[in-house]
């Protein structure tokens, strides 16, 4: 590998040569780093600034260039030099000269102190080539893997999933616990419209769609076969089932959770008649009858002339379920339709608290409108009782019409929502250290859902995607969708492994965090603390990596109270010297107090980048440093910042929470609960805990940057100087 | 021989989510928007429902996806001009506007600090101006400016060129015309709000203090035009009382037939927004269904918990401006109290509906679609519909939609 030979290029424009001593900064970074090139540029980014670096790297060898100039984010393109070059941003424009507010300090005479501004791009510069020479480009590890797809679950969304997976070319294995395919779908007599007009019930498609599942030769259709247990990791999944008696390991590249629903258990709606009156039936035992062709009154087989429909049963309730099921509005304007097709004379009453048939699916509610058997109406419940000859007496309130009426019907019909399978069992039998579920199921009401609007597919567990009902209460188009989706980003993860990178966010990082084993003591911080459960344990705690289970955040490297955990590209020693390079004044009088801020790099850092384009200034005693995720930050920084002399540590990031921002789920939680301790710390030396402390940031809150930083500055002021500044 | 790269007609979000998820599969995308900017309509909105969070987070993730794939190329003012071939094999002609300006843009602003032109801002659907050279807005992506070539006095006055440091202004550059071989097609045009002008006995267009809610979401945003201040147009005064009428031009046989599926949503949304400011305002909702689906529900209950917010379920049948005051007053019905009301209001926001884009401008691809403009077919072609370009969806429905077009068009180029 070649040595290591470094170029520092300082852009002179976009006011930064207007308003920084470049003669100063330049003597400086000569003097304290010596780097092989040293040059001030004017227009960077311009064709001939960049050409001016080529030439470097093609004629002097540079490796290592420092580009100090805008932010990371703008440019990104034009600062490329190739696999072999390693550049790093020194954001001096927005972090330094745009957001520069004059401290008021006294002039210095001494050589040492150079105007604020000037001694700020000097610490960048510094920073920047501590970094370039901790850091190497990670290559890529492709990985040899097992590409078969495991779908869990062998209803609609199972079998549309697994098809599109075989029919992109992957071999599926379809593990579905009952003895036939179709799951609730196969029990349908009619489904609710997937095709324009959208005005009529269609015949299931369900038995096609079992055909060309049993008909793909890509697809091992095991039924009657329950998992047992998943070890290992994306890739290279073992995963246990058992058929009858028998049990098989399969070899597993990742997984599909399509295990869906089961319905709201109706026995808790007693006060709507159910199990009390005979009459009185689910929407799903309903759809029974009408498959089986026994849609007639259960107490007499008698026909039905009448039914009455009672939306939200045991929904949009806090006694019962908090959410609604969405298919409900739907699936009882065609069971109305059932009614109505068996007998021109028959009435169909439905009760609904809104009706929710939304986007181009109100064309059958419409048309169920336009039936004149047909009657909807918002309304309250207010009793349901048993009449005479079996009929259901349904008294409702606060109806459209404007007065409480009572209709008599032959059957009652309660809309029932459902559950998701995964809410009280467990369905997906991890064999990893933290547990067989995915985690927070309470978070999404027991659906496998992701936190995410932006990243519907996104679950805590590596390689595993959910789609269909168990993921949130959908209808089949959406499932449809949904199951595609899913198979995508199941596929994804295989390729991304096979190139030996990582998925999102960080998607395409070849890096990884490596251990240094031989200094654990086995706390079994990073095993616990990992977000994706990637790492599990032996029986000593000496923890086990799992690369393809990882997200490269660096959760695990925060904390790590040894320093076993590094990436090629991102370090505790890299940061070290980065902060260590950042020249503390000894006296906050003559040259000002210095704050460290770290900054997380997915929204907090837009935010300052943003704040500073919108021209707000904010004091310049602080020294910013991006990071992966607050996660990662590891107290060494916080201990090394203080006692170089550093007056406060600050750390800006996502949101943590329920509603978490933080795009490593916990990152931003666990450096809080992290700081605790380190108030703790803090303490027992005599230091005011307040001089480290943690802000929630987000994207678009960059106007409140300048008084996070300002009041927080103004906070240490009053604490006074590090006490152990000069030691 | 089957070309393994794919085109996505649209940078919105279930485009940049389509292209995405396909190129890191390993294909090769092309993204063509007609925007100066990569991100769509979520760009024009303060926040997404239910979470409250800023688009910008998720965009600027999917950014840095862009920025670390070398297999995503984009083109911004860049419109499909015509397409011809079949799956596996089609040959597409894109039209690409001039920008006027180049890469050395620096975002200096100097420019506009010197254009004697201003323009009613389309991204602020009109609620603000900005000069005839402008930045698309303040996280735009590429963050490059842009000209309007409809206002700017071209070369006769050229202040800008003058005023750049970095040469990036070029007031002659032309059109130009490429050509992108591909194996298939997704089309994320996605949707434009409904023209409410055309809502005459709801005041659209007409009435200063009625506006849309879309038009709401700029003056919320906190780099918008009034820079997050919600604030009554006629005066620039605090809005005590604010009615939101759903269904505006949607569920209406006179207008749009179908539900636009948010803006029962969006409405909820709205009231967060309104209550930040202002922790006594008095909100109204007329609605015919409140259509909080699945797990949405919860976003409800919060709103309804909120006791300055009342939910009446009626129609709003007219809306009048009150001479004078500014104030608006609105003609309802309130079916559950069965009476007809008329109450004052000192801002209105019509929750008007969506028309897939291509409903207004037509796209030169043939695919079917049914009468309102969305697409409905196209798969046996390897032209993939996905986000509201399909039918009125939200963002995680249309992410959700678009992950999924990415296989469809992974499996026609690999067939």
């Amino acid at each position: 590998m070649a040595d290591k030979k470094t170029g520092v290029y300082i852009c002179t424009d976009c006011e930064i040569g207007e308003n920084v001593n470049m003669e100063k900064v330049m003597e400086y970074i000569d003097e304290e780093c010596s780097p092989a090139v040293l040059k001030q540029v004017p227009f960077l980014c311009g064709k001939e600034g960049v050409a001016q670096i080529q030439s470097d790297v093609d004629n002097e060898g540079i490796n290592r260039v420092c580009v100090a100039a805008c932010s990371p984010r703008v440019m990104w393109d034009v600062f490329d030099f190739g696999p072999e070059v390693v550049v790093d941003r020194a954001n001096i424009r927005e972090l330094a000269v745009w957001s520069f507010k004059d401290p008021g300090l006294p002039e210095s005479e001494e050589d040492e102190m150079s105007d604020p501004l000037t001694m700020m791009v000097r610490d960048y510069i510094k920073m920047s080539v501590a970094k370039l020479e901790r850091k190497t480009k990670p290559e890529a590890e492709p990985l040899e893997l097992d590409k078969t797809i495991m779908v869990l679950g062998g209803g609609f969304t199972g079998l549309t999933a697994a098809l599109d997976a075989a029919e992109t070319g992957y071999d599926v294995v379809l593990v579905e616990k009952e003895s036939s395919l179709g799951g609730f779908a196969a029990k349908l007599y009619k489904q609710t419209p997937t095709k324009p007009p959208y005005e009529q019930a269609e015949t299931p498609v369900i038995n096609e769609l079992i055909s060309r599942v049993e008909g793909n030769d890509k697809i091992k259709v095991m039924t009657k076969t329950s998992l047992q247990l998943i070890k290992g990791a994306p890739g290279k999944f073992k995963a246990t089932v058992k058929q009858g008696d028998e049990e098989q390991v399969l070899s597993i590249g990742s997984v599909i959770l399509a295990t869906g629903w089961k319905p709201y258990d109706a026995k808790k709606l007693d006060s709507l008649g159910y199990g009390k009156i005979k009459n009185v039936v689910t929407n799903v035992e309903l759809e029974q009858l009408a498959k089986e062709g026994k849609l007639n009154r259960p107490s007499d087989g008698q026909p039905i002339l009448s039914a009455a429909f009672i939306q939200c049963a045991g929904q949009r309730d806090p006694e019962h379920l908090p959410y609604c099921s969405s298919v409900c509005c739907m699936g009882s304007l065609k069971q109305a339709g059932y009614v109505r097709e068996q007998n021109d004379e028959a009435k169909a009453y439905i009760f609904y608290k809104d009706m929710r048939t939304p986007g181009v699916y109100e064309s059958y509610y419409r048309a169920a409108q336009d039936d004149p058997g047909i009657f909807l109406t918002k309304a309250e419940i207010q009793e349901v009782t048993e009449g005479e000859n079996g009929k259901v007496l349904v008294k409702v309130t606060d109806s459209l019409l404007g007065e409480d009426f009572e209709v008599e019907v032959d059957l009652l019909v309660l809309a029932t929502g459902m559950v998701p399978t995964i809410a009280d069992e467990p369905v997906l039998k991890l064999g990893y250290r933290l547990g067989e579920q995915i985690p927070d199921l309470d978070l999404f009401d027991g659906f496998a859902d992701s936190n995410y609007i932006c990243f519907p597919y996104e679950t805590r567990r590596t390689g595993i995607y959910a789609a269909g009902c168990v993921r949130q209460p959908m209808s089949m188009s959406t499932a449809k969708d949904d199951a595609a989706g899913a198979a995508l980003k199941s596929i994804q993860c295989l390729e991304s492994i096979n190139r030996g990178v990582s998925v999102h966010p960080r998607s395409g990082d070849p890096g990884y965090p490596k251990f240094n084993m031989v200094r654990c003591t086995q706390c079994k911080r990073c095993t616990e603390e990992c977000p994706f459960g990637a790492l599990d344990d032996d029986e000593k705690g000496t923890p086990e990596p799992n690369t393809t289970r990882c997200r490269r955040c660096g959760t695990c490297m925060g904390a790590c109270p040894e320093r076993v955990i590094s990436f090629d590209d991102y370090s505790v020693s890299m940061l070290n010297e980065m902060i260590g390079s950042i020249q503390v004044p000894e006296d906050e009088e003559e040259g000002g107090y210095r704050m460290l801020v770290l900054v997380c790099e997915n929204d907090a850092y837009p935010a300052l980048d943003m704040a500073a384009m919108r021209k707000n200034k904010w004091s310049s005693y602080v020294r910013f440093i991006p990071i992966r995720c607050l996660g990662s930050v590891n107290t060494q920084w916080i201990a090394e910042a203080m006692s170089k002399g550093m007056d406060g540590v600050l750390l800006l990031g996502c949101k943590y929470g329920d509603d978490y921002q933080c795009h490593f789920i916990k990152g931003s939680e666990l450096c809080n609960k992290r700081m605790d301790n380190i108030g703790e710390t803090l303490e027992r030396l005599q230091v005011e805990a307040e001089r480290v402390q943690q802000k929630q940031v987000s994207i678009d809150e960059y106007d409140k940057i300048p008084k996070i930083i300002d009041d927080f500055i103004e906070q240490i002021e009053g604490f006074g100087p590090n006490p152990y500044k000069g030691f | 021989m089957s070309n393994n790269s794919i085109l996505v007609i649209g940078g919105g979000f279930s485009g940049l989510t389509a292209a995405l998820e396909a190129a890191e599969v390993g294909h090769e995308v092309f993204i063509v928007e007609k925007m100066p900017y990569l991100g769509g309509r979520v760009a024009q909105l303060k926040h997404y429902f239910p979470k409250l969070c800023p688009p910008s987070c998720g965009l600027e993730i999917n950014f840095q996806r862009i920025k670390n794939n070398p297999r995503v190329k984009y083109f911004t003012l860049a419109e499909v001009v015509s397409v011809s071939g079949g799956p596996g094999n089609y040959e597409v002609k894109i039209r690409i506007k001039p920008r006027y300006v180049n890469n050395n843009c620096t975002a200096c602003d100097k420019c506009v600090q010197v254009c004697p032109v201003e323009r009613d801002s389309d991204f602020d659907f009109n609620t603000g101006k900005t000069k005839a050279i402008y930045r698309p807005h303040l996280m735009s992506f590429p963050m490059r400016y842009v000209i309007d070539d409809q206002v700017c006095e071209g070369t006769s006055c050229a202040k800008c060129v003058e005023a750049c440091e970095y040469q990036a202004i070029d007031l002659e550059e032309k059109e130009k015309e490429i050509v992108l071989n591909v194996g298939s097609v997704v089309v994320a045009t996605g949707w434009v709000p409904y023209d409410v002008t055309k809502l005459t006995n709801l005041g659209g267009g007409q009435i200063s203090n009625v506006i849309t809610n879309m038009q709401l979401e700029r003056l919320a945003a906190p780099a918008g035009p009034t820079e997050g201040k919600i604030q009554r147009p006629s005066d620039g005064a605090e809005p005590k009382r604010i009615a939101f009428v759903q269904c505006a031009g949607s569920r209406d046989q006179n207008h749009l037939d179908y539900c636009s599926y948010i803006c029962c949503m969006a409405s909820l949304k709205h009231c967060t927004y309104i209550r930040e400011q202002y922790p006594d305002a008095e909100v109204v909702i007329y609605y015919i269904d409140l259509r909080a689906p699945g797990r949405y529900e919860k976003f409800l209950n919060k709103i309804q918990e909120d006791d300055k917010v009342l939910m009446v379920k009626g129609k709003v049948a007219k809306i009048e401006e009150e001479a004078g005051s500014g104030d608006v007053i609105v003609t309802a019905e309130d079916i559950m109290g069965g009476v007809k009301v008329e109450e004052r209001f000192n801002l209105v926001v019509l929750a008007t509906g969506m028309q897939p884009s291509i409903a207004v401008e037509d796209l030169a691809l043939d695919v079917s679609r049914d009468e309102h403009g969305f697409i409905t077919g196209g798969e046996e072609k390897g032209v993939f519909a996905v986000g509201c370009a399909k039918m009125p969806l939200d963002v995680m429905t249309s992410a959700e939609t678009a992950t999924g077009a990415a296989l469809k068009a992974i499996q026609t180029v690999r067939r």
